[in-house]
C-alpha cells in the first residue's frame, strides 16, 4: 500500500520511517514524501493510481492542504479515489468542518498518534 | 561783610549733616560737621577779638571756607552733593577780591565798596539758588531709583512666572516621557498577544518532535535488545545508528523551542539598548513564521505563499535585536494583514504572496544592509501616505491596532539605529517596505 505524505517538516520523513519500520520491512506498506502542496500535485501527475492514502498536513506556506485537497478531489476523480486524510495542529471545528466540506475522508490533530494511524490503515 | 562767608561755611555743614541724615554714612560724619558749624561760630568770635583788620579775617576765613570745600570735594561719601559744595566757589571767590583789594587800596574799595558788597551778597544769594536746585535734583533722583526698584521687582515677578512655567513644563515633558515610555510597553505587549497563537504553533511543532522521536527510539531499543539476543549484530547497529540520529533531533527541535521561547521573551522584555552583532537573516526568518502563524491562528481560512530570500554573504550588524525585530515582525504583520484583506475583498483566484528579501548595498562609506518586505495585497492609498508613519495613525478597526508599530519602527531605525524605511506603494498593487541599515553602526 503507497501512502503519500505531505508536510512541509523535513523531519516527519525520518519519523514515519522509524515509526513503520516493521510494516515497511514486511512490505505492508510503503512511503513517499512531498514537502509542499505543489510538489504533492507533481507527484501524482504521474502516481496517482498507485496511491492509495494521502496524509496532508492542512498548515504549509504556500498551496495549504485545503487547496489541496480540492485539487486532488477536481483532477483525480477517476475510481478509485485516493483515500485523504488531513492532519493539522489547529484541531478546531472549523478546520474540521472545512477539510470534511471539501472531501476529506478523515481527520486527525497533531501531535499525531501512531497507534490510532496505523488502526486505521488496517480498515482501508 | 565777612558775616557771608562765616554763614555759607556755618550752613554748608549744617545743610551737609542734615542731607546726610538716616544714610549710611551719618554715623562717620555726623560729629565732623557739627564740629565744622560750631567752631565756625567759635572761630568767628576768636578772629574777631584777635584781629583787628577785617580785611585779614575775611581772607582766613575765605582760605578755611575754600579748604573745607576742597576737602569735602575730595570725600567720596559727598560726591552726590556736588552741586552743594561747588555752590561756594562763588563766594569765596568775591571774599577773597574783595578783601585783596581791600588790603591793597581801602581807597578804591571804598569808592567801589556797593559792588563788592553787591558781589558777595549775590554769591551768597546763589549758593540758595543752587541748593534750591540740587535739593529738585536729589528729588528727581529718588524718584528714578523709585522707579528703578518698580522695575525690578517687575522683572523679579516675570522672572519667578517665567520659571514657574519652565518648572510645569519640565514635569509636563517627564509625565509626557513617561506616558510615551508605557505605550512602548503597551505596544510590545498588544504584538505579544498577536504572536501568541503563532508562538504556541512554532513551540507545538518541535514539541511533537521531540515526543514521537523519543518514544519512537524507545520502541526501537527494545527491537535493539531483541535483534541482539537472536545475535544479529548488523541489524543491531543499524537500530544503535537510527537512535543516534533520533537523539540528534530531540536535540535539535529542543534547541528550536528553547530559541523560541528566549526570542519570545526577548520581545516582551523592556529594550537593553544594548547593540550586538547581528545576523539579520535569522531574525527576519524567525518573526516571519512567527508574524505568518500569528495571522493564521486568528483566521484559519487565511494562507499566503511565503517566499525568503536572504542573502548568503549578508554581513552581521551592530543592532538592538528585539528592537529590529519588533520592527520587523510589525512590518510583517502589516503585510499580511494587507493581503489577507485584499483576499477577503476579491478572493477567487488571488494569491496572497509576501516576500522578505535582504542584500548589501555599496555606499560611498562602506556598506548598507536592505531588509525588503514586499506584498501584493491592498497597497496604501495615496491619500494616507503622509500619515501611516504618525503615531496613533491606523486603518484597522477599533481596538486592532495600536497605531503605533509604524511610528515607533521609525524612532527604532532612523534614530537609534541611524538607517531609514522607504515606502513604495500603490493602491489596488501591494507595498514594498524597505528598510536600510548601516553595516558600521
Amino acid at each position: 500500500m503507497k501512502i503519500l505524505v505531505v508536510d512541509d517538516e523535513e523531519d516527519v520523513q525520518p519519523l514515519f520511517l522509524q515509526r513503520f519500520r516493521k510494516e515497511i520491512k514486511s512490505h505492508e506498506v510503503e512511503f513517499d514524501f512531498a514537502q509542499s502542496g505543489e510538489e504533492a500535485l507533481n507527484y501524482l501527475k504521474d502516481k496517482h493510481s498507485e496511491v492509495v492514502l494521502i496524509l496532508s498536513d492542512i498548515n504549509m506556506p504556500g498551496m495549504s492542504g485545503i487547496e489541496l485537497l480540492t485539487h486532488i478531489r477536481e483532477d483525480f476523480p477517476t475510481p478509485p479515489p485516493p483515500v485523504v486524510m488531513m492532519i493539522t495542529a489547529y484541531g478546531d471545528e472549523e478546520n474540521y468542518k472545512q477539510a470534511m466540506d471539501k472531501g476529506a475522508d478523515d481527520f486527525l490533530t497533531k501531535p499525531l498518534d501512531f497507534n490510532l494511524l496505523k488502526e486505521k490503515l488496517k480498515t482501508l | 561783610m565777612t558775616f557771608f562767608t562765616y554763614a555759607a561755611l556755618f550752613l554748608l555743614a549744617i545743610r551737609l549733616r542734615r542731607a546726610i541724615k538716616l544714610s549710611p554714612i551719618t554715623a562717620k560724619w555726623n560729629a565732623p560737621l557739627y564740629g565744622i558749624a560750631l567752631s565756625t561760630i567759635g572761630i568767628a568770635f576768636l578772629l574777631d577779638d584777635l584781629l583787628p583788620n577785617d580785611e585779614i579775617e575775611g581772607l582766613i576765613i575765605a582760605l578755611l571756607l575754600l579748604g573745607v570745600v576742597e576737602f569735602l570735594k575730595r570725600e567720596p561719601d559727598f560726591k552726590r552733593f556736588h552741586v552743594l559744595i561747588n555752590a561756594h566757589y562763588p563766594i569765596i571767590a568775591a571774599a577773597i577780591l574783595s578783601n585783596i583789594v581791600a588790603l591793597i587800596s581801602i581807597k578804591f574799595y571804598k569808592k567801589y565798596d556797593d559792588y563788592f558788597q553787591a558781589a558777595q551778597l549775590a554769591a551768597f544769594g546763589w549758593i540758595f539758588l543752587r541748593v534750591a536746585t540740587s535739593k529738585k535734583q536729589q528729588s528727581e533722583l529718588k524718584r528714578i531709583s523709585e522707579r528703578k526698584d518698580e522695575l525690578e521687582l517687575l522683572v523679579a515677578q516675570r522672572t519667578a512666572e517665567i520659571t514657574k512655567q519652565r518648572n510645569e513644563l519640565q514635569e509636563t515633558v517627564k509625565e509626557l516621557q513617561a506616558t510615551q515610555a508605557q505605550l512602548i510597553q503597551q505596544e510590545k505587549l498588544a504584538s505579544l498577544g498577536e504572536l501568541t497563537a503563532g508562538i504556541a504553533h512554532e513551540i507545538q511543532n518541535p514539541l511533537n518532535f521531540v515526543n514521537n522521536f523519543s518514544e519512537v527510539s524507545m520502541e526501537l531499543i527494545e527491537e535493539m535488545e531483541e535483534e541482539m539476543a537472536k545475535g544479529d549484530m548488523e541489524e543491531a547497529t543499524a537500530i544503535a545508528n537510527d537512535i543516534k540520529q533520533n537523539l540528534e533531533k530531540i536535540r535539535h527541535h529542543g534547541k528550536r523551542a528553547d530559541g523560541i521561547v528566549k526570542g519570545m521573551l526577548q520581545h516582551s522584555r523592556a529594550s537593553s539598548n544594548v547593540k550586538e552583532p547581528t545576523n539579520l537573516n535569522t531574525i527576519a526568518d524567525e518573526y516571519f513564521r512567527l508574524a505568518y502563524h500569528g495571522l493564521r491562528a486568528k483566521d484559519k481560512s487565511f494562507n499566503a505563499d511565503l517566499v525568503t530570500n536572504f542573502d548568503p554573504d549578508l554581513p552581521s550588524i551592530n543592532i538592538v535585536s528585539q528592537d529590529v525585530g519588533r520592527v520587523l515582525l510589525n512590518m510583517f504583520t502589516n503585510a499580511f494583514y494587507a493581503v489577507h484583506q485584499k483576499q477577503k475583498t476579491i478572493g477567487g483566484d488571488f494569491k496572497p504572496r509576501v516576500e522578505v528579501s535582504t542584500r548589501t548595498i555599496k555606499t560611498p562609506k562602506g556598506s548598507d544592509v536592505e531588509i525588503i518586505v514586499k506584498d501584493n495585497g491592498s497597497g496604501i492609498p495615496d491619500a494616507i501616505k503622509d500619515k501611516i508613519m504618525q503615531p496613533f495613525f491606523t486603518t484597522k478597526p477599533a481596538g486592532e491596532g495600536t497605531g503605533l508599530g509604524l511610528s515607533l519602527s521609525y524612532d527604532i531605525i532612523v534614530k537609534a539605529h541611524k538607517g531609514h524605511i522607504n515606502i513604495n506603494s500603490k493602491e489596488g498593487e501591494g507595498s514594498e517596505f524597505v528598510v536600510t541599515l548601516p553595516v558600521a553602526s
